[in-house]
């Protein structure tokens, strides 16, 4: 994988977004960047589920959401280390996946994302009645959790940097399953599932492993963000238009290579902070982005990075 | 000689229709077995019950020793049985190198990444796919098409290849390359069994011949036992002496 | 016992809407194998459309029912063309995706037009009273509506030129494309037959219950448990899956809070997808 130039590039690429805003001082590009890597995170594990199986996972923000609650409760009633807290948040809610999906994933591409469809609804709901985890006020960090941490200035700056490095994971990732056996499975069952089980794939299994793995670093990153944040509450950690926009930034970018979702949620991010800005188009995202989805999907399914691997053939080997 | 597969006496319903009834037959190591049988005798049905897409009514299913009846289809292709589809199935946003790959990765052999193309580019060169192999299997031709699924079959090292039809909607000389692949293949100490129409290859190519009609054994034998057969003869409406038979009963 | 009786029939009444609406799901699923994700949208459309009929126009409830088949077709027809012809041989996630993108983009123009406010149209119609037990009379009429709208496209299918020639398509489109059947018309036919079920089934019920731009997901999930308890691609098994929803729910609503309903009917979809992937009554196929 090191042979390759594309793992380098990502980890130049975190490099440079960590220290940047660091050396400069400046807290809104960090802000800024913060969180369209939250975004380039859930995007770039989707597409584990989307460019690679095939199959499309509408309840994606709850491995966001519930490493979230995981990782702050830890910190919160029982003063752990946030690191430790987010590491066993991811390790927890994929543990969670794996053995859910083994279930659901018996389902057939179509049914299997009908399925997901009510999960964020189920979980939503779930999460708002337990107790432990504050119903539906949800969790509040006192000041003192970051002292561990050298105050909350320092903090926020340490987070920056673990987020970037949740990031680049993700990246490297995506670019290690694309390149190893357990991918090619994947990729053989999203062309054709049938084909692929009658050829050996144990289609089950793999499709159970990727949707666990899918999981892992969107709740580490959750559990970075909401410590962030001093917050987390249901509406806000099950937010189903974030789901949604997951999938948008997938397609956007390009179902199936390894830095499409990455610039499909940098795109869209920049394309949302533009609407937003705008007082007509910002009661409108919702149809825009659903305009966006359908354009792509219609005529440019392959997305953006589609599109340029179709154009210029030397990016299909360097820039996958 | 040990049977490489077993079938004893299996049985299979689709609603209302019976569509195998009481199948009994053996392939033994190292022979091509002919599968034949007017069309809706349920040919691709017995396929579909070895292979795992179904699982069968009654009956038993055995594979080298191993029982895999109702087993699903990834088990049954990692103890080493291959399938090539009348249906191309390729994986079309591959290339052919890749999906030469999935089947050497994913069959008997389970081999690494790196082993598993280096493997399938040999198949593939084999079975003439050599100078495309890194085109797209969605772009290859339909005689492409069925190469790929005997090489994507091959790549997996099977025990034992099941051959759908693998000669439907080839012209005469890609027939008769297919034939040489076929005869390497058994050489190579790959049992076969084998569904054709075009009769002049099958005839050519088996070492016996199961005759199914309407879901049962009609007979069973040496080519020339069968061709001569009269209640298979009716069965067909007249089929022309195998020897003689230039083109294919449909 | 009388108090579940009448909640139990009170169910069924329900039941009949919640058919007629998986009817329209179903039946597009069935002829061309898509799911559509836009079918709340439709639904709510339909329900804002009685709004906008009876309480900004005046004119009598009931008379939005034809007028919501007929727009229904329309747009049905409309976002065939624009939607949906062009995925229609491509892999399965690309036509979900593409009608959830028509989701989005009809709940972001609702959302931008009504709010998410709820609203209610009062309609009202003299119900029967029976042991002290009043049955609505606004539920049965929909009913009785929903049962006759089914029929109507029971006797369309099975009893007309055009209808068996939809039939043709969903059997098999190849065989139907060589019988000389234009079919990819008779697609968009039958999609817009399917959005104007949605449609009118959202009507039905606007004269029943309040509702909001965001009731769409509720009543989709509900036409989905039906669809895969009646089976895809089978209207009469809509019609009864949906009157059995109607009578679980009779039922389960003495029992527990509403806010759980969606979740037992979640819980009772991905079940019934695990055991039953082709219905409960559909037909064996091979």
């Amino acid at each position: 994988m090191w042979r390759r130039p594309l793992p380098w590039l990502i980890l130049l690429a975190a490099l440079g977004c960590a220290l940047i805003p660091y050396w400069t001082d400046d807290v809104q590009l960090r802000e800024g960047l913060l969180l369209a890597a939250v975004y380039v995170i859930l995007a770039s594990n989707l597409n584990l589920m989307i460019g690679y199986a095939g199959y499309i996972n509408f309840g994606n923000i709850i491995f966001f959401g519930l490493g979230g609650y995981i990782s702050v409760y830890l910190v919160s009633e029982w003063h752990w280390p946030l690191p430790a807290a987010a590491i066993l948040a991811g390790v927890a809610v994929s543990a969670v996946a794996l053995l859910f999906g083994l279930g659901i994933l018996r389902l057939r591409g179509a049914f299997f994302a009908l399925a997901t469809i009510g999960i964020n609804e189920a979980v939503r709901q779930l999460v708002t009645n337990f107790e432990p985890w504050g119903g539906a006020s949800g969790i509040y960090l006192a000041f003192d959790a970051y002292e561990p941490l050298g105050g909350p200035m320092q903090a926020l700056w340490i987070v920056y940097f673990l987020v970037i490095a949740v990031t680049a994971l993700s990246l490297l990732l995506s670019f290690a399953i694309k390149n190893s056996k357990f991918g090619l499975g994947l990729i053989a069952i999203g062309q054709n599932e049938n084909a692929a089980a009658t050829l050996g794939v144990p289609t089950p299994l793999y499709k159970a492993l990727v949707y666990s793995a899918s999981a892992v670093l969107p709740a580490i990153g959750g559990g970075l963000y909401f410590f962030k944040s001093g917050i987390i509450e249901p509406g806000g950690a099950f937010n189903l238009g974030t789901s949604i926009e997951a999938i948008v930034m997938v397609m956007l970018g390009g179902p199936g290579t390894v830095i499409g979702p990455a610039l499909g949620a940098a795109l869209y991010e920049e394309l949302r902070g533009a609407l937003l800005t705008s007082d007509i188009f910002s009661h409108f995202q919702l149809v825009i982005a659903g305009a966006l989805l359908l354009l792509i999907v219609l005529f440019i399914p392959g997305g953006l990075m589609g599109f340029i691997h179709r154009r210029v053939a030397w990016t299909r080997r360097w820039l996958e | 000689m040990s049977a490489v597969l077993e079938v004893e006496a299996v049985s299979k319903r689709f609603g209302g229709v019976a569509a195998v009834r009481d199948l009994s037959l053996r392939v033994e190591e190292g022979e091509i077995l002919g599968l034949i049988g007017p069309n809706g005798a349920g040919k691709s049905t017995v396929f579909n019950l070895i292979n795992g897409v179904y699982a069968p009514d009654r009956g038993r299913i055995v594979f080298r020793g191993t029982d895999i009846t109702g087993a699903p289809p990834y088990r049954i292709a990692r103890l080493g049985l291959a399938r090539a589809h009348q249906i191309v199935q390729p994986l079309a946003g591959l290339s052919v190198l890749d999906n030469c790959t999935v089947g050497a990765c994913f069959g008997r052999e389970d081999l690494p990444l790196e082993e598993a193309r280096a493997a399938a580019r040999e198949v593939a060169a084999e079975v003439g796919l050599g100078t495309q192999i890194d085109m797209p299997a969605g772009q290859l031709t339909t005689a492409g098409k069925k190469r790929l699924e005997l090489a994507r079959a091959l790549s997996a090292r099977p025990h034992l290849l099941l051959l759908d039809e693998v000669l439907a909607g080839l012209n005469p000389s890609e027939v008769e390359q297919m034939i040489d692949i076929v005869r390497g293949i058994r050489k190579r100490g790959v049992a076969i069994l084998i569904i054709e129409h075009v009769m002049r290859a099958i005839m050519s190519l088996s070492d016996r011949i199961v005759v199914l009609n309407l879901g049962s054994m009609l007979a069973q034998g040496s080519p020339s036992e069968v061709a001569a057969d009269p209640q298979v003869i009716t069965a067909y409406l007249g089929v022309a002496e195998p020897t003689q038979d230039a083109g294919h009963v449909s | 016992m009388i108090a579940i009786l009448a909640s139990v029939f009170d169910g069924v009444l329900v039941g009949a809407v919640y058919g007629l609406a998986a009817m329209g799901l179903t039946l597009i699923w069935g002829v061309m194998n898509v799911i559509n994700l836009a079918h709340g949208a439709i639904t709510v459309f339909g329900m804002f459309g009685l709004y906008f009929l009876a309480t900004e126009l005046g004119l009598p409830a009931y008379s939005a029912v034809p007028i919501a088949i007929v727009c229904g077709f329309v747009a049905g027809v409309a976002l065939y063309w624009i939607a949906v012809h062009r995925i229609i041989g491509r892999p399965e996630l690309m036509s979900l995706l593409a009608t959830f993108a028509v989701n989005m983009m009809l709940v972001g123009i609702g959302t931008a037009l009504w709010t998410t406010s709820p609203f209610n149209v009062p309609v009202s119609l003299p119900g029967v009273t029976w042991e002290g037990y009043t049955f609505t009379g606004t539920h049965m009429m929909a009913a009785v509506l929903a049962v006759v709208i089914a029929g109507l496209l029971y006797v369309f299918l099975h009893h007309t030129r055009v209808g068996k020639a939809v039939r043709a398509v969903a059997d098999n489109r190849g065989a139907a494309e060589l019988s000389g059947i234009p079919t990819a018309q008779m697609l968009a036919l039958a999609f817009g037959l399917g959005i104007a079920l949605a449609a009118v089934s959202g009507t039905l019920i606007a004269t029943m219950f309040p509702f909001t731009i965001l009731s769409g997901e509720a009543y989709q999930l509900k036409s989905f448990v039906v669809t895969v308890l009646g089976g895809l691609g089978n209207p009469a098994g809509a019609l009864i899956g949906g009157i059995a929803l109607g009578l679980i729910e009779g039922i389960a609503t003495r029992f527990m809070p509403l806010s759980w309903i969606p979740i037992i009917e979640f819980g009772l979809f991905v079940l019934c997808l695990l055991a039953f992937p082709r219905g409960i009554f559909a037909p064996a196929k091979a």
